[in-house]
């Protein structure tokens, strides 16, 4: 009996520790690939690059608001806060003294992982719903400060200037989407890889643990504060990569727009409708909203805000009542149960 | 001296109930300590002051040298000591082994290492077949074992079992009891929470008997057994269940 438990024993010890993904999945991630390399030299047409731009940078936005909610458990509403810090750092610093956004983008980062640290510290350690509220109360205290911050251009915000000689110093390009197209599938890519190597690291793991069940979490040896403050850090960070593609994307920036709640909100919904906690979830929320808010913003004109809020509202309600954890446990839940009944 | 653990004089009020009352007890390494008492007598608060999870009001608890009174539940943990929840707590959306995983990152930080000591854990509590399936599939014997196992894997000197038996069916229990028995066997000190009186006789090498939140037994079985106060608690609990 002891020996039929070794037998099994040196099995299992002889498994690989990440089971590798089903043949199937690998063909899937390989034809996605050089489809989203080809798709820009198929579809020539700006606004077919431009939707595609919007879906990678929305999913880089889905995937940082996933390392916080979706890995550690904690409920930020004021997202945006770290969108707009690093629209403005890169675009402060710019502008003011002519600092590379590529410097700017790193800047941006370390300040929301400090800003992220200076708020996760005091909240995180409190249970419930208080971060929840500080984050929104302090999101849009951001964009109110903003507003009214004379020295980067108050509600009017900030112009950058055009720069045509030096297109990859200036993150800037003129006359083509082509890099724009390029840098956001990078960045993109790197956010899934983020979050990737997160649930292979003891740092991933333990923060899945704390997001479970934090008690048991601190009775194998950790700070559960601290790792939710990390967590957080990691994720303002992400999220404020975004902001500075953004602000180089459309190179004028103000407070309505990177610093709006709209985006905090958005962040949530993608995340929520495509799967929490998920490597793939965050980006499929992101390929359904944002074509969708393209559109309807194309068909309704101006009011296409509001319409695709009430749309996104009826989505979650749906989501919420038939699919509790999201469009891709359709997709996985059937492939296990194929699994289980091999 | 081989004392491990010292207790004295702990003591914890939830508003008028006094959840335990002037406890004072030692450990010896290597001993299995069982803890007995009718429901609601203060097993699982003592558990909770001595890991951290709640202060006590008055009292110290010491670990081989160290005081730990009022120390956050991870340190103490970091300081070699394990635990179970009576109320199970495994982490429902990761499987069996990445919930035995999280235990042995405690102790080193490299993924393969603790993937291979939470297998050996795993195999420990003879739940190696349901390495991949998520907590939440598990049964509450299985789910047990998993908090056995995961407690296991941080490399305790010092492990605490709230009710590792209770509430799990008969045929399962000489296993449990078998494994209480082998985790002696590697050296850890035990404190097991108990309610099935057979099996507490059987394992322990002592026994605190609490009731009402006060101490009122602590010695050998057989002694403990027959102490007064003792049959007094458990005749008196027969009767109102
Ligand atoms: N967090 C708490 N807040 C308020 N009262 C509590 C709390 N924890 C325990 N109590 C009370 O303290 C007393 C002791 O409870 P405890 O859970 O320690 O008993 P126990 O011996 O473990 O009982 P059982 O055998 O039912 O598990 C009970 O009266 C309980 O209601
Ligand atoms: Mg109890």
């Amino acid at each position: 009996m002891a020996d039929a438990r070794q037998t099994a024993l040196s099995e299992a010890l002889s498994e690989p520790v990440w089971p590798a993904s089903p043949p199937l999945f690998r063909i899937a991630g390989v034809a996605l690939a050089v489809a989203l390399l080809a798709y820009p030299l198929v579809f020539t047409g700006t606004f077919s690059h431009h939707l595609m731009i919007m879906i990678f940078l929305h999913a880089i936005m889905a995937q940082s608001w996933n390392v916080i909610a979706g890995m550690s458990g904690q409920i930020s509403l004021g997202h945006s806060l770290f969108f707009g810090l690093g629209a403005y750092a890169s675009a402060v610093l710019y502008v003011k003294l002519g600092v590379t956004p590529w410097v700017g983008l790193v800047a941006g980062m370390s300040i929301s992982a400090l800003v992220a640290a200076a708020i996760g510290i005091p909240t995180l350690r409190l249970r419930g719903h208080y971060f929840a509220i500080a984050t929104l109360l302090i999101g849009i205290s951001a964009q109110i400060i903003f507003q009214r911050w004379e020295w980067v251009g108050a509600a009017s915000g900030i112009w950058m200037p055009i720069e045509r000689n030096n297109p990859w110093l200036a993150f800037q390009f003129h006359g083509t989407k082509l890099p724009y197209y390029y840098l956001s599938l990078l960045f993109c890519t790197l956010s899934f890889a983020v979050v990737w190597f997160l649930q292979r690291t003891r740092l991933g793991m333990r923060l899945l643990a704390v997001r479970d069940e934090p008690e048991a979490a601190a009775s194998l040896g950790i700070d559960v504060a601290w790792h939710k403050v990390v967590a957080f850090m990691i994720s303002g960070a992400m999220m404020s990569a975004a902001g500075t593609f953004f602000a180089q994307y459309v190179l004028v920036i103000d407070p309505d727009r990177v610093f709006n709640l709209e985006l905090s909100v958005l962040a949530l919904l993608m995340v929520v409708l495509g799967g929490t906690g998920t490597l793939w979830g965050p980006a499929l929320g992101a390929a359904i909203l944002i074509p969708l808010s393209e559109f309807t913003r194309t068909w309704f004109g101006g009011t296409g805000g509001t319409v695709d809020l009430i749309i996104y509202g009826i989505l979650i309600l749906l989501i919420c009542i038939y699919q509790p954890r999201g469009l891709l446990s359709l997709v996985t839940e059937r492939l296990r149960r194929r699994v289980d009944t091999l | 001296m081989t004392e491990l653990l010292k207790v004295v004089g702990l003591s914890k009020r939830f508003g008028g109930v006094k959840a335990n009352e002037d406890i004072s007890f030692d450990a010896r390494k290597g001993e299995i300590l069982g803890i007995i008492g009718p429901n609601g007598a203060g097993k699982s608060t003592l558990f909770d002051l001595l890991t951290g999870y709640q202060e006590p009001d008055s009292g110290t608890v010491v670990l081989n040298g160290h005081t730990i009174t009022g120390m956050r539940p991870d340190r103490i943990s970091r300081m070699g000591v394990g635990r179970t929840f009576q109320k199970l707590k495994p982490f429902p959306d990761l499987t069996l082994i990445e919930n035995v995983m999280v235990g042995a990152l405690a102790r080193t930080s490299n993924i393969r290492e603790a993937r291979d000591q939470a297998l050996e854990a795993i195999a420990f509590v003879d739940l190696l077949a349901k390495r991949h399936s998520f907590a939440r599939e598990l049964s509450t014997g299985q789910r047990k074992r998993l908090e056995l196992a995961r407690a296991l894997a941080t490399g305790p000197r010092l492990l605490l079992l709230d009710e590792v038996t209770g509430g799990v069916d008969q045929k399962t229990i000489p296993g449990l009891i078998d494994l209480v028995q082998a985790l002696r066997g590697r050296g850890i000190t035990i404190l097991t929470i108990e309610h099935n009186m057979q099996v507490v006789m059987e394992v322990s090498d002592r026994i605190l008997a609490l009731q009402f939140g006060k101490r009122i037994a602590f010695g050998l079985p057989d002694a403990v057994r027959s102490d007064p106060h003792v049959v007094d608690a458990y005749l008196g609990s027969a009767d109102a269940a």
